[in-house]
């Protein structure tokens, strides 16, 4: 509420009582809630590595350390462009299925080019084009659909979720592929830092800062929030509403095929229940990073803390022997808790 | 209420005048002596929009029979009429949201044509919608920049990274004028005052609106003290020198604060009155039709 930036001219002084005014009436909690804004999260990311970390000690080791933020890759790239999808309002199901498809399509290719020949440089560098080619394809035909049939995202992305999982069986019958190029699998298993930087973590903690800077600070973000804010104002000011949301579901199929990547070289198998389910967790990281699942609002930095959270729920519980079944029945509350506080800290923002 | 405008160098008497302002449809209510000094401001200038015998045809409905208006600097035209008059046909002609079936419209006295209302945002005229047309979400400078975002020189720019800084600095510049205060440039629309907001869409589009601006029922959802205010806005705006069309509803803000009033009736413009000169009940009559009647039955 700083009056910063302005000068007061022929100040009108009830409209700046107006202003203050919803601050006094809101409870102490809301306002606080308020203050820290998104950093709540952060608090309860800290509270979890904490906890788990007096139930099980073993928490603070390199190998914990190592399966939580390798866990947490094809969530957090997944989630990533779940944010932009998000934030214009709409919602993606299909990242998990695109992520499985991009894989298996790339590992076909490699298994055939490797059949014919042995350059490995090459069947490398075309099977990660084609992995990122198919998830960009995919994500295309999403953006497509939603703006050309004005379909509602939830419904079109339901049924790409369905025909593209179907898709994935008929690729190879169902089965598995594990006759990838050497580059491929290292990528997989090659860290930096001494072993501390898995290259899957790395890769995804760059594309994490870049995108968290095109959201945040170019018009490609800034227009993405308009939508999902006020579409029509967003319209009437003369922005192609359509290809920007084109561009955002395609972006959503691009990570998921570096996702696709990723899971593939990290087990040197693609296999069809790869990335099944994923949607679930990439809409519960935006979410519980603080994103408005009605559009306009929501931040990567929350979506990292958000995947980040779920990530050290799961290995805490299993570290600490709870029996797997209830990671899930945690993940579920977890996800509610989140939107119950941020109702309780947006409604002290007089929406 | 009409002040010598800057920007009109003729340097028109003061028009209490009983300037006969009323063009081509109709006379005046009142067909006064006056031939005297001429219409209003001396048209040493073109207007700074003016439509020419504009129709709307929707199959066999007409809209709009042949309308002529003209706006010139410094002017606040109150457009009134009762609903179906044809006042949102009109407005939507102008601001470039629908097409006109015949008839020209002139900016500057050279002939213009609108195929999308960004055309219309190109040509200098700005629209001020009744909701506003805000982002909540975003904050007072991105709002005011939405969709002509400033980005930085060089390369990044080029990726479309944005030059806030410039952006803010130039919204606080533009919101000087309305003279309603902005906690900061920074903040959530979502979290201004029903005034604050609507100082915020104003401000927009008297930075944009380099020919006109355009509000359709600004009031409409505000409570009276900030009617008043908007009032005000409305003539700080006219001041600057950018003409103002006001449609409204509400005769008793138009009557106080427009320098003319045009009214429509069943696609027509059939009055065009001065506030200084007529009562407000005369501005009533001429919306029911009952003086046109009146007139025809003199005739």
């Amino acid at each position: 509420m700083s009056a910063s930036g302005t000068e007061p001219t022929a100040v009108a002084e009830p409209d700046a009582a107006e202003t203050t005014e919803p601050q006094d009436t809101v409870p102490w909690f809301q306002r606080f809630m308020e203050r820290i804004g998104p950093f709540w999260t952060l608090g309860v990311l800290i509270l979890l590595i904490v906890a788990f970390g007096i139930a099980a000690s073993s928490l603070y080791t390199k190998d914990a350390w190592e399966s939580t933020a390798t866990y947490a890759v094809e969530y957090l790239l997944l989630a990533i462009g779940e944010t932009f999808v998000i934030i214009t309002g709409g919602i993606d199901l299909s990242v998990g299925a695109m992520l499985g498809f991009s894989g298996m399509a790339g590992a076909l290719v490699a298994q055939h080019m490797l059949g014919v020949h042995d350059s490995s440089t090459l069947t490398t560098i075309v099977t990660i084009l084609v992995m990122l080619a198919c998830g960009t394809a995919l994500g295309l035909i999403n953006g497509l659909l939603i703006t050309l049939l004005k379909l509602p995202p939830f419904i079109v992305t339901l049924g790409t979720l369905t025909g593209i999982t179907g898709g994935i069986n008929l690729l190879n019958g169902g089965n598995e592929v594990s006759i990838l190029p050497a580059p491929i699998n290292s990528l997989g298993i090659d860290s930096v830092l001494n072993g501390w930087l898995p290259l899957p973590v790395l890769i995804s903690i760059v594309l994490a800062v870049v995108f968290g800077f095109v959201l945040a600070r170019t018009r490609f973000g800034l227009r993405t929030y308009a939508i999902g804010s006020n579409e029509t104002a967003t319209r009437r000011a003369g922005i192609r509403v359509d290809r920007h949301l084109v561009r955002v579901y395609a972006l959503s199929g691009f990570l998921a095929g570096v996702a696709g990547l990723m899971v593939t070289a990290n087990l040197s198998t693609a296999a069809p229940i790869n990335g099944q389910n994923d949607e679930l967790y990439a809409i519960a990281a935006v979410v519980i990073g603080g994103a408005s699942i009605f559009g306009g609002t929501g931040t990567i930095f929350g979506t990292v803390i958000g995947t980040a959270i779920l990530a050290v729920l799961t290995t805490g519980l299993v570290l600490t022997n709870v029996q797997p079944f209830w990671q899930q029945v945690a993940i579920g509350a977890v996800v509610i808790i989140a939107v119950a506080v941020d109702r309780v800290r947006t409604k002290a923002g007089t929406d | 209420m009409e002040r010598d405008t800057a920007g009109s160098p003729d340097g028109s008497d003061e028009t209490v005048a009983p300037g006969d302002a009323a063009p081509a449809a109709s006379q005046s209510a009142k067909p006064s002596a006056g031939d005297g000094p001429e219409t209003a401001p001396a048209p040493t200038e073109p207007p700074r929009v003016e439509i020419r015998n504009v129709t709307k045809r929707y199959g066999s409905v007409h809209a709009l029979r042949g309308a002529d208006l003209s706006l010139r600097t410094g002017e606040i035209v109150g457009l009134v009429g009762d609903n179906g008059a044809g006042k949102s046909t009109l407005v939507n002609i102008i601001s470039g949201a629908l097409q006109p079936t015949s008839g020209e419209i002139l900016i500057d006295g050279s002939p213009v044509s609108f195929k999308t209302p960004i055309d219309a945002r190109h040509a200098g005229i700005e629209t001020v919608y009744q909701d506003l047309a805000l982002a909540n979400d975003l904050n007072i400078w991105a709002n005011m920049f939405l969709g002509r975002e400033r980005t930085v020189s060089g390369p990044l720019g080029k990726l479309g990274w944005l030059d806030r800084g410039a952006m803010s600095r130039q919204s606080v510049e533009d919101l000087k004028q309305t003279k309603i205060r902005i906690p900061s440039v920074a903040s959530r629309v979502g979290r201004l005052s029903g005034g604050q907001r609507q100082a915020v869409a104003v401000g927009r589009a008297v930075a944009w609106g380099s020919r006109v601006v355009l509000m359709d029922e600004p009031t409409a959802a505000l409570g009276v003290e900030q009617q008043e205010k908007v009032g005000e806005l409305i003539k700080t705006v006219a001041e600057s020198g950018t003409p103002v069309l006001l449609i409204s509803h509400n005769l008793p803000q138009v009557y106080s604060i427009c320098t003319r009033v045009v009214v429509l009736f069943h696609g027509r413009i059939i009055a065009d009155l001065k506030p200084a000169e007529v009562d407000i009940d005369e501005i009533v009559g001429w919306i029911t039709g009952s003086s046109l009647i009146a007139k025809e039955m003199a005739k």
